[in-house]
């Protein structure tokens, strides 16, 4: 039976020649699959500069790219959210909150600065995501309202950049009153003739979606973002109908009429700094 | 009314009038004090049971079938109704139900969600869960108050806003938006009653008002004790724990603030009484109302602002 025995060596595995390849050097992008430096997104402001994926990116980040000299005051950083109903499911809310602001970052889900756009000065309200899934309770609630109400005293416009799962459920009812907290701010902005800008980006759904999110005088979506009311999940559980591709996507939005344009982030800086100029007459 | 629904707590109660009914049928005039007896500890049973529900029984109590809904109240507390259907874009949506009325012989506006009995009833009023085409008309009969300078009154009572498809593309989440940034600025008086359930974003769309009521075991929240439990436990059969945590009881929530008043039920729920029921809410809007008649349009506005402004818990 020699046929069936092997007599040469077998190609064998080299130890030697491996090049060790740093965590996270390399990033494969989901919207076009290339394989990029992850360096090389992170200075096009999280966007691929094959495809124009979106990426996530952190708040300063983005408020970097927005302002003139990417500089700003910030506004109320210090206030921070109470557990006052003592909730608790696998964690109480308290140690949550405890936790999350132990790793650093913000102190809420929300980030209120006053800067200037293209020299137009402009209370500008940030989530973050990365803080409970940028969930809305007193705290956001109280900030953005804050900011509506600087921007009216000032005379400026207000812009908020949204990026949350909605109502923070940790406050039950206060969380749902921040809606028309912050809706009836608004009302007064409105009527005051200043500008609202809202800019939804990934993702933004439930209650800050059918609150502030959606009134902006101007709703500007980023490429490809999740914006809804419900999320995909609960509607397919409700309707028990596989949902259309691109379904609550920035596109099918725009084409349903509930935004008025699709900008890039790249380009943000530049058609906020168009649009604040003519909506304030300069 | 149809035969007594009970709920699940309520078997002690189920059991002792299904004696007491089968005492009756017997016809025998020797069990009379017997029957008298029992009826007695049905009472106590009853009053027991209902001054010491858990939230998570409240919750069902706020979804009794039998609970009045909408159209109940319109019918126990109102003259001259006329409902004004449609949103003047889209359609009607028949889980809203609206319209001009007569309070004390004063006209006023009422809109209220409306659920239905039966199951072809309930389909019909899609169970309660308005599309944006129910916000957009509420939108407009509240705009035609404010026109002909008509105080309004609502009635909330729906599991949340529909979550579909044609709901999102129609702007479900615009049309609750809109309503709470509107419904901010009318210069007219609005009381809102929270007649069962009081589901999140959808039942806040039609109630920004001066004043809010709510009735004893109806329950008001950001979201459902079983949406809840299926997001934080992973769940969805968890919904006693969550109603406990999120605390939606109209005991929890008029400490916060939220509310002006709880509105007492007959013992055993709004469900058995509806004549009681109604006339109770009737009486706590009357006295809301000649309050707020006293306020001048401005003064309205602040007021509302002022309430909804206040409404904060955090460390500064």
């Amino acid at each position: 039976m020699s046929w069936f025995k092997r007599d040469k060596t077998g190609i064998e595995k080299s130890n030697t020649k491996h090049v060790k390849v740093p965590e996270g050097l390399w990033t494969k992008c989901p919207g076009c699959s290339e394989s990029l430096l992850t360096q090389e997104i992170e200075e096009n402001l999280q966007v691929c500069p094959k495809c124009g994926h979106h990426y996530r990116i952190a708040p300063r980040k983005r408020l970097q790219s927005i302002l003139d000299n990417g500089t700003w005051q910030e506004f109320d950083a210090e206030l921070t959210s109470v557990d006052f109903l003592d909730f608790k499911d696998t964690k109480s809310y308290q140690e949550r909150i405890n936790t999350t602001v132990a790793k650093g970052g913000s102190r809420d889900a929300v980030i209120c600065v006053e800067g200037s756009i293209k020299e137009i000065a402009t209370q500008i309200a940030i989530f973050d995501f990365a803080f409970m899934g940028g969930s809305m309770g007193s705290v956001v609630g109280e900030k953005i309202t804050r900011s509506i109400e600087r921007g009216l005293e000032k005379k400026q416009p207000v812009i908020v950049i949204s990026a949350s799962g909605g109502a923070r459920m940790q406050e039950s009812i206060l969380s749902l009153m921040q809606m028309a907290k912050t809706s009836a701010a608004l009302a007064k902005l409105k009527a005051a003739g200043l500008p609202f800008i809202s800019i939804l980006t990934d993702p933004t759904t439930g209650g800050v979606t059918a609150s502030f999110a959606m009134l902006g005088d101007l709703n500007i979506a980023e490429p490809k973002a999740l914006i809804g009311f419900a999320g995909p999940r609960v509607i397919e559980q409700t309707i028990r109908q596989k949902l259309p591709a691109g379904f609550q996507r920035s596109e099918y939005l725009l084409d349903h009429g509930m935004v008025d344009m699709i900008v890039s982030r790249l380009e943000m800086r530049d058609t906020l700094g168009q649009v604040l100029a003519m909506l304030t007459r300069q | 009314m149809a035969a007594t629904v009970y709920m699940e707590f309520e078997k002690p109660i189920a059991e002792l009038e299904k004696k007491i009914e089968e005492l009756r049928s017997l016809g025998a005039s020797e069990m009379s004090t017997e029957i008298d007896a029992l009826q007695s500890c049905v009472e106590t049973k009853r009053q027991e049971i209902f001054n010491n529900l858990s939230r998570w029984q409240k919750a069902q109590v706020a979804r009794h079938i039998n609970r009045p809904f909408t159209l109940d109240y319109i019918q126990h507390l109102f003259t001259d109704f006329n409902e004004l259907h449609g949103d003047r874009n889209f359609g009607d949506d028949h889980a809203i139900v609206g319209g001009l009325a007569r309070f004390d012989g004063q006209p006023v506006m009422v809109v209220g969600h409306q659920k239905g009995r039966d199951t072809k009833e309930k389909v019909f009023r899609n169970f309660g869960m308005p599309n944006p085409e129910g916000y957009r008309k509420a939108l407009r009969l509240f705009q035609m108050a404010e026109q002909f300078n008509l105080p309004i009154i609502t009635f909330v009572d729906t599991p949340g806003a529909y979550p579909g498809i044609g709901a999102e593309e129609r702007g479900q989440a615009e049309a609750i938006a809109r309503n709470l940034r509107e419904m901010a600025s009318l210069t007219v008086p609005i009381i809102v009653c929270i007649t069962g359930e009081g589901g999140s974003g959808g039942a806040l769309a039609i109630a920004v008002g001066n004043r809010v009521l709510m009735l004893e075991h109806s329950v008001y929240a950001v979201i459902s004790p079983e949406g809840c439990a299926a997001i934080l436990w992973s769940d969805g059969t968890k919904g006693q724990q969550a109603a406990e945590a999120l605390k939606p009881a109209a005991q929890d929530i008029i400490e916060l603030g939220v509310i002006d008043e709880i509105v007492h039920e007959p013992v055993g729920g709004a469900h058995r009484d509806h004549e009681a029921t109604t006339q109770a809410m009737g009486s706590a809007i009357r006295r809301h109302l000649a309050e707020l008649k006293e306020m001048t349009p401005e003064q309205l506005v602040e007021d509302r602002y002022q309430k909804f402004r206040a409404m904060t818990r955090m460390a500064e």
